[in-house]
């Protein structure tokens, strides 16, 4: 899974860390700190995240990357 | 346009939007992306905060978008030239790569130390790229006896920030009078300034370091640094963090108007000619791009801010498919983010050139405040200090260049106090983000 928030939008309002505590957390007052990489098996708690984020600042990606390779 | 092929040269958070945003706008072609980096488009902000401190694996960052937008990725490919007449981008493996639209998003790398011979020590880095974060974050599970930062910006500070956060003992040097100076002038770096040196970062000021010095044995590991003031810093790791240098040698002999400080475009993100002519297959966007801004009286801006690079690359898809008039004119608000000292700094508009700043909410003194810019007498920024939610009032204001201050007679500000910002002058103004 892969998971960005756009930090301009994001106004900490913390729902994204009611719904998946161990993906997002807020440090200091405003700081949002979250894991890009959370594994499959968080799916269900990530997609709460983003839908609770009431700016819409959350995106997940949930299919495997195409293997990395060098040209 | 919709079909034919579309190349896209720099694979990271510009290159993909952009090729996000050709696809969702119909593009139903060819679409390849070039990348040097061996790596698929990353997130590079953590890379300076959570990545050093070891919250975050430096190969976590892969940006969502790369398992689904369909294209062709080239990556551990470098462009080293281009085939204006021909219409090819040129690989430094001696491919060609024929296009009929070309979108350039090479972006910018971290300034190097001037003394290469210096700079060679190890134990000197720089901070732009996920393997330099991983390096870095390798020279610091060493435990070095103390990092030397050399550079106050935002990376220079948030990496001071992620190094205390280690514990470590760290100095930072800057010839400008507070932190963050460039971008947010000396009265709220001064702030700044005080929550870095309760945070027990050395902080000098006004100083310049003119030699890096290795320890003169076998390995030339670095040692010691030299200021002009004639004192040293003892230190056996050094980040060099004097700004970014835009990806543009590759274009020289292109015949496009292209230097250190960005590739020039038009409103469109068209690339300029040397003539200052728009040329009509080839668009930039991201750090690399240097576009006017309606905003600035046309001023061409180049910008180092993640929300740009991801704008600008949708306004450029648009503008290639439907037509530069279709996609208007880019007109994007310039705003971006930091996190520094358990601090959250955002920012709306360009401080540049401001001769006025006033703290319209909060007060430094209880750490949430936010500051207005004003230039002769009109509001042309807000910078917010954990006071983010405050910040989009002010969106409107800076677009329409309300008097400044624009908000008057708030509950705990009710008249504003305007001071001098402190503002570098704009001639000796160096990199922008950084
Ligand atoms: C450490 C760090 C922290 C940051 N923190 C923030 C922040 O908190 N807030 C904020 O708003 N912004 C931040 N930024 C800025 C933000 O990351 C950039 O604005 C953004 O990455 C720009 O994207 P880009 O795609 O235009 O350029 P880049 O991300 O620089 O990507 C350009 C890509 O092109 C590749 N390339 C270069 N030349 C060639 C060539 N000749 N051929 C092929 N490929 C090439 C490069 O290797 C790179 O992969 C930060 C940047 C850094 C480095
Ligand atoms: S829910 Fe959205 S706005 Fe709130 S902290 Fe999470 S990302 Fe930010």
């Amino acid at each position: 899974m892969r998971v960005v928030v756009d930090l301009n939008r994001c106004q900490a309002y913390a729902q994204c860390c009611y719904a998946a505590p161990d993906r997002f957390v807020l440090r200091g007052d405003e700081i949002l700190v979250y894991d890009p990489a959370p594994p499959a098996s968080d799916r269900a708690a990530v997609d709460r995240a983003v839908q609770a984020c009431p700016v819409r600042a959350i995106r997940v990606e949930h299919d495997r990357a195409p293997a990395e390779r060098a040209a | 346009m919709r079909d034919g092929t579309i190349v896209i040269a720099g694979a990271s958070l510009a290159g993909l939007r952009g090729a996000e945003a050709l696809r969702a706008h119909g593009f139903a072609g060819r679409l390849i992306l070039v990348g040097d980096e061996p790596h698929l488009p990353y997130d590079r902000p953590p890379l300076s905060k959570h990545v050093l401190t070891g919250e975050i694996a430096p190969g976590a960052t892969t940006l969502p978008g790369v398992g689904t937008v369909e294209a062709e990725w080239r990556l551990g490919a470098k462009a080293r030239g281009l085939d204006r007449a021909g219409r090819a981008l040129l690989l430094a493996n001696g491919e060609r790569l024929a296009f009929d639209r070309l979108l350039i998003a090479t972006g910018a790398r971290a300034r190097p130390w001037p003394k290469p011979e210096e700079a060679r020590l190890s134990g000197i880095h720089t901070l732009r790229s996920r393997d330099d974060a991983a390096s870095l974050a390798a020279g610091l599970a060493a435990r070095p006896k103390r990092v030397l930062i050399l550079g106050a910006g935002f990376i220079g500070c948030e990496v001071a920030s992620s190094i205390r956060a280690l514990g470590l003992p760290v100095t930072v040097v800057d010839p400008a009078p507070a932190p963050l100076a460039q971008a947010l002038g000396r009265v709220i770096g001064g702030f700044i300034a005080g929550r870095m040196e309760a945070a027990g970062v050395d902080l000098r000021l006004g100083v310049q370091v003119t030699h890096l010095e290795g320890d003169g044995q076998g390995e030339c590991v670095m040692r010691r640094a030299r200021l002009d003031d004639g004192g040293t810093i003892e230190a056996d790791c050094v980040v060099v963090a004097l700004g970014a240098v835009r990806n543009t040698d590759w274009l020289a002999g292109s015949g496009l108007r292209a230097d250190e400080g960005g590739l020039s475009c038009d409103s469109a993100c068209r690339a300029l000619d040397e003539a200052g002519r728009p040329v009509p297959d080839i668009f930039a966007a991201g750090d690399v791009a240097r576009v006017p801004y309606p905003l600035y009286g046309g001023r061409p801006v180049a910008l180092e801010h993640w929300g740009n690079a991801v704008a600008q690359a949708a306004h450029a898809a648009r503008a290639m498919l439907d037509g530069p008039e279709a996609a208007g004119a880019y007109a994007e608000l310039p705003a971006f983010w930091s996190s520094q000292f358990g601090l959250n700094i955002k920012s709306l508009g360009l401080t540049e050139g401001a001769d006025a700043v006033a703290i319209v909410q909060g007060s430094p003194r209880t750490g949430r405040f936010l500051a207005v810019y004003g230039r002769a007498g009109r509001t042309i920024a807000a910078v917010s200090v954990d006071a983010g939610r405050w910040l989009p009032a002010y969106e409107g204001p800076i677009r329409d260049g309300a008097p400044f201050p624009p908000i008057t007679g708030g509950a705990d500000q009710p008249d504003p106090d305007p001071v001098s910002p402190g503002l570098p002058a704009p001639a000796t103004a160096r990199g922008d983000q950084s």
